[in-house]
């Protein structure tokens, strides 16, 4: 299913979505990871909903920054803002629920995956996204996405956090 | 102004002085040596940014603590580390300074940590270096210790994390210390708002006032209610001519006792740039004592300056 550009959508009810198709993937050695910060945001809100669907399991939670490991580093230099990143639990055999707000060129993914390696060898990593936008660079791809839908090039699609932590998303034209 | 340590876009090029660098370079570099501190702690203590890079340590003078610490940074980036020590290579063969430089470049170098006793030589090298290259001061004479004042405020905001709210004093040698320049000029223009220096007169540098601390001379005065407690080394070796009556004597009056620490705030901490010249500016139950932090700052020290190498690598013109 493919949604036009001009009516964006609305990330909450996309937040319902990727909650109730990640419920499958829940296992006793489940963690979630966020990517900074859009993944970060989604991964803290669902993080309670799909522990309280599957009591049994533990889904500890973390965030990774993965700009040390990005592949633009020698043309753009170290990202301004980096935050830490935090696994606190052992990576070692998890199974990892990766989550990201856009899907988009693959490389994010790529950097962030290369980081997770370095704390340890997970069992499996699953990737979530709220929107895969089109456009990979790389073979890589999500497995489970609430949203399709085609944005040019020329375009930036964004996710922002309110006040009132609500999730929404921006389209911009690129700089 | 022209600054010699950034491009033509304001981006910190070479690290050679804290004094004159805006505060949002000092603040990046900080929030970005946070993200540094967890890498030591995960299983592959290794980031890839600069794999492929050649960071080369010359060091004019010795330093081994220095040296090492700039060496572990290099080497969680992933660049490959050579160590040159001139002294005992080939300036006492008579080359000059910008020939050793011109013969690592040749040897495709892309960053210099350079340390020398001559106030100025970071300087100089890096006005002479290719586009490519990026120059650390890691040390110059008596003239500024960058990576070692933003270890310390870094080392200050992690345990007082209200830099606005704070009471700083440094004791000791200021006049010979290009530790204290770089932490004064740090933490003046991270908006500390009390900066003390307590020393005798014959340790402070002509007009020290001008860069905007208080003078004591009296150690009992200069701790009251201070919240960070920062010792500098006594300089032996910088000391010529009679500065100081006795080391004994130097204790007495400047030296860090236990005692004299209660004058401070009772949850001040207590630092030291190292190496350590024990009871002669502290006393070994301050320096093994609970308010000390003083190996965090040498844990600290490598996030920094794996900071500054990251940022620097990849700021060009």
């Amino acid at each position: 299913m493919t949604t036009s550009v001009h009516n964006l959508p609305d990330a909450e009810s996309l937040l319902n979505t990727l909650t109730s198709k990640l419920a499958a993937y829940i296992r006793p050695d489940t963690a979630i990871v966020g990517i900074h910060s859009g993944g970060a945001w989604i991964a803290e809100k669902i993080t309670p909903l799909l522990r309280q669907s599957n009591p049994e399991s533990e889904l500890t939670l973390g965030v990774l920054d993965s700009s040390f490991y990005r592949d633009d580093y020698n043309q753009r230099g170290l990202h301004a803002e980096t935050r830490p990143s935090q696994i606190p639990f052992d990576v070692q055999d998890k199974h990892i629920l990766l989550i990201d707000d856009v899907f988009y060129t693959g490389r994010t993914i790529r950097a962030a995956m290369n980081e997770l390696f370095d704390y340890g060898r997970p069992a499996s990593i699953t990737l979530a996204v709220l929107i895969n936008r089109g456009g990979r660079e790389l073979p890589i791809c999500p497995q489970v996405t609430a949203l399709e839908l085609e944005v040019p090039h020329h375009q930036k699609l964004q996710l922002s956090r309110d006040a009132d932590n609500r999730l929404h998303f921006t389209l911009e034209e690129n700089a | 102004m022209y600054n010699p340590q950034l491009t033509k876009d304001g981006k910190l090029k070479h690290l050679l002085t804290i004094e004159g660098l805006p505060r949002a370079i000092l603040n990046q570099i900080l929030d970005t040596a946070e993200s540094f501190v967890g890498v030591a702690e995960r299983e592959v203590k290794k980031v890839p940014l600069l794999r492929g890079k050649t960071v080369c340590n010359i060091f004019f003078e010795n330093s081994t603590r220095t040296r090492t610490t700039f060496e572990i940074a290099a080497k969680r980036l992933s660049a490959d580390v050579i160590n040159l020590n001139v002294n005992t290579s080939s300036q006492s063969k008579g080359e000059t300074i910008l020939d050793t430089v011109d013969n690592l470049t040749a040897m495709h170098a892309d960053m210099f940590v350079v340390r020398h006793a001559e106030s100025g030589a970071a300087h100089f090298i890096a006005s002479h270096v290719a586009p490519h290259i990026h120059v650390i001061n890691a040390g110059d004479g008596r003239h500024a210790h960058p990576t070692q004042g933003l270890l310390d405020v870094f080392t200050i905001r992690r345990y007082k994390p209200e830099m606005h709210n704070l009471r700083v004093a440094l004791v000791g040698d200021v006049l010979h210390s290009r530790v204290a320049r770089s932490e004064i000029h740090a933490l003046t223009t991270l908006g500390v708002p009390e900066v003390r220096v307590i020393a005798p007169k014959t340790l402070l540098p002509k007009d020290v006032e001008k860069l905007g601390v208080q003078v004591y001379h009296d150690m009992d005065k200069g701790l009251k209610d201070v919240d960070v407690v920062m010792m500098l080394r006594l300089q032996n070796e910088r000391m010529s001519g009679a500065l100081l009556p006795s080391a004994q004597e130097y204790f007495k009056c400047y030296g860090l006792t236990p005692e004299k620490l209660l004058l401070a705030r009772p949850d001040a901490i207590v630092m030291h740039p190292g190496p350590m010249n024990r009871g002669v500016e502290i006393d070994s139950a301050v320096a093994d004592g609970k308010q000390s932090v003083i190996l965090p700052q040498v844990t600290y020290g490598i996030a920094v300056r794996m900071a500054v190498m990251s940022i620097l690598a990849g700021n060009s013109e």
